[in-house]
């Protein structure tokens, strides 16, 4: 996916003379074609988000449409409130790009696991969050920031993703892909899941359950129309995300299903705990031991199913 | 009238109307407020190229307050160049108003930036201060900042990127009134060799009497050599009312009816 965000990024720095690229001495092997194509408009501003995110808005407020780049909780977390106040108060066209998403960073520890990023960042006004499903997604959702003025926020996971769409998509900010049409389950994924969700979906279909997958790629604002509809046509929903489950799409999606009141609705939030994790281990381990692992979430679908399934008792019979 | 003479007469402007707003907006800050008034004064009276007539004009100098809890100051100067009706000041602080008690750029001209969480503006103004740079733009751009302030780490991050990157456009200017919010800054947190260090970061340090319109006029109209200037400004807290200067209770408390008339009669009145 990082590839494809910087092939996207120096396709529109080409035409776009506004489009600058911060890092925060990371992004080895992935910004030197930026760096090397366009120097005047490439920085790195050294081992310091906070005041990447202040040059940032500093750029921005004079017209460049900025994109910081780090790995992990860097450019968000340890510069919030820069984020906060210079970035979203103003409204200004910074586009703060995150690498490692979830578990991308594993082993690397605590330190290293973005996993409350996307409700933190869901939080703040003006904010557009962004998590692409795969490297088409990602290159799109790249694009659609560079057009859409004010600040995005675009949640990346490592490198060599699998490409889940065969062809060409429609992307638009706000609008979810539907990679799978269904009715008897909704599968919501975001970010880097989505081609765990759609094996999810294979394996469910190979038991003639007909799951449809809405890839959530944006997170604020979020497609709650998307949301209602497949509430009212499939009645059971599960989100599937590589993210705390408090406050991320589980969330989001809990909020919409809450106030919208829809009778007969099962909603499950498939997540990460919501703790640290106590042991090592690669991303795929990692997601393994937190339930994710697609065998995982097949059976936990599976049953919710079989749950939804059974005659319910209706308030007005008892 | 001089240019000096104008300078005295708008920081007087700006003292008198910080606590008329102070007051009647029963906030705080009013020490600080009365530390920058000559500084402000002169940056807008003379130094600073801005409009209040095009306050968006692209090549304009830039100036943010990143000690937004002096607003008070800011928003007076501003009304009386024309920024805005002075009619707004009465707002200050007040429901429903637009003036906040920390700088906002919200629906006010002539505010640069929001600030109002020390240590955010010279960061910003080393963005503004490249952008000018590599646009080849003639711009300069102020930050003033608080002493406090540089307890923040983020300061320092900006010190070393503005020198490492030559950025001779950006003006930093500290208000060196040695008080910050629980006490004096040598008790709390000790600043010196407080300009020693800005030389070491490898900018341009200049000293002068914060409160000497004609110092500071020099000091902040000085051609730079390549590097950042920064102008480590010697201030009083509570500058020009007797019983606010020096006095940490003034970074607190709002000035009653009395107190408010014993101070504006104790201001120099400039006509």
């Amino acid at each position: 996916m990082r590839h494809s965000f910087i092939r996207a990024l120096i396709r529109a720095a080409e035409t776009d003379p506004r489009v600058w690229l911060l890092v925060g001495d990371l992004g080895f092997g992935v910004v030197e074609p930026f760096a090397n194509r366009f120097p005047s408009r490439f920085l790195n501003v050294g081992v310091a988000e906070q005041n990447m995110t202040g040059i940032a808005a500093g750029l921005a407020s004079c017209g460049k449409i900025v994109f910081t780049y780090s790995i992990g909780n860097f450019p968000t977390l340890r510069c919030l409130e820069q984020i906060r106040n210079d970035v979203c108060y103003h409204g200004l066209s910074v586009n703060i790009v995150s690498v490692g998403g979830g578990y991308s960073y594993g082993p690397l520890g605590m330190s290293h696991h973005a996993t409350e990023d996307l409700a933190v960042m869901r939080s703040l006004p003006c904010m557009t969050v962004v998590a692409p499903g795969d490297p088409l997604e990602a290159e799109m959702a790249t694009l659609a920031m560079i057009e859409s003025p004010g600040p995005h926020y675009l949640r990346l996971g490592r490198a060599g993703e699998s490409t889940v769409y065969p062809t060409e998509i429609t992307f638009e900010l706000g609008k979810a892909v539907t990679v799978r049409e269904g009715d008897d389950v909704t599968i919501i994924s975001t970010g880097a899941m989505l081609s765990s969700a759609l094996e999810v979906a294979d394996r469910l279909a190979s038991e003639s359950v007909r799951a449809r997958l809405l890839s959530m790629h944006t997170l604020s604002p979020i497609d709650s129309d998307s949301v209602i509809k497949a509430a009212r046509e499939t009645r059971v929903l599960v989100t599937v995300e590589e993210h705390s489950v408090v406050g991320g799409l589980g969330g989001a999606v809990a909020e919409i299903l809450a106030e919208a009141g829809l009778p007969g609705v099962v909603f499950k939030r498939i997540g990460l705990p919501h703790q640290f994790c106590s042991v090592c281990g690669s991303q795929d381990y990692l997601l393994a031991e937190s339930g994710m692992s697609p065998e995982r979430i097949k059976g936990l679908i599976t049953t919710i199913l079989q749950g939804a399934n059974r005659p319910s008792v209706h308030p007005e019979s008892i | 009238m001089t240019s000096h003479e104008h300078y005295r007469y708008l920081a007087s402007k700006v003292r008198a109307d910080v606590l008329r707003m102070v007051h009647s907006g029963g906030a705080s800050h009013v020490g600080t407020c009365l530390s920058i008034a000559d500084i402000l004064a002169v940056l807008y009276g003379g130094v600073l190229r801005v409009s209040a007539v095009n306050p968006d004009v692209p090549d304009r100098d830039r100036f943010i307050l990143s000690k937004g809890h002096g607003c008070a100051a800011l928003y007076a100067v501003l009304a009386a160049q024309g920024f805005f009706s002075g009619e707004w000041l009465g707002e200050f602080y007040r429901d429903g108003g637009k003036l906040f008690g920390h700088a906002t750029h919200c629906g006010v001209p002539g505010v640069e930036f929001s600030t109002g969480s020390l240590g955010h503006g010279l960061s910003v103004g080393c963005g503004m201060a490249l952008a000018a740079k590599r646009d080849g733009l003639s711009y300069n751009v102020f930050v003033l900042l608080s002493d406090g302030e540089c307890n923040e780490g983020a300061t320092w991050e900006a010190a070393l990127f503005a020198s490492h990157h030559a950025l001779s456009n950006l003006t930093a200017i500290v208000d060196y009134n040695r008080m910050q919010a629980l006490g004096n800054v040598a008790e709390i947190l000790e600043l010196e060799p407080f300009s020693s260090k800005w030389t070491s970061f490898g900018w341009e340090v200049l000293e002068a009497d914060g409160h000497d319109v004609v110092a500071l006029e020099k000091a902040l109209s000085q051609t730079p050599r390549n590097k950042p200037v920064c102008l480590v400004a010697h201030t009083v807290k509570g500058k020009g009312v007797s019983f606010m200067e020096d006095s940490l209770l003034w970074h607190y408390r709002s000035p009653n009816k009395e107190e408010l008339a014993q101070a504006l009669a104790e201001l120099e009145t400039p006509e």
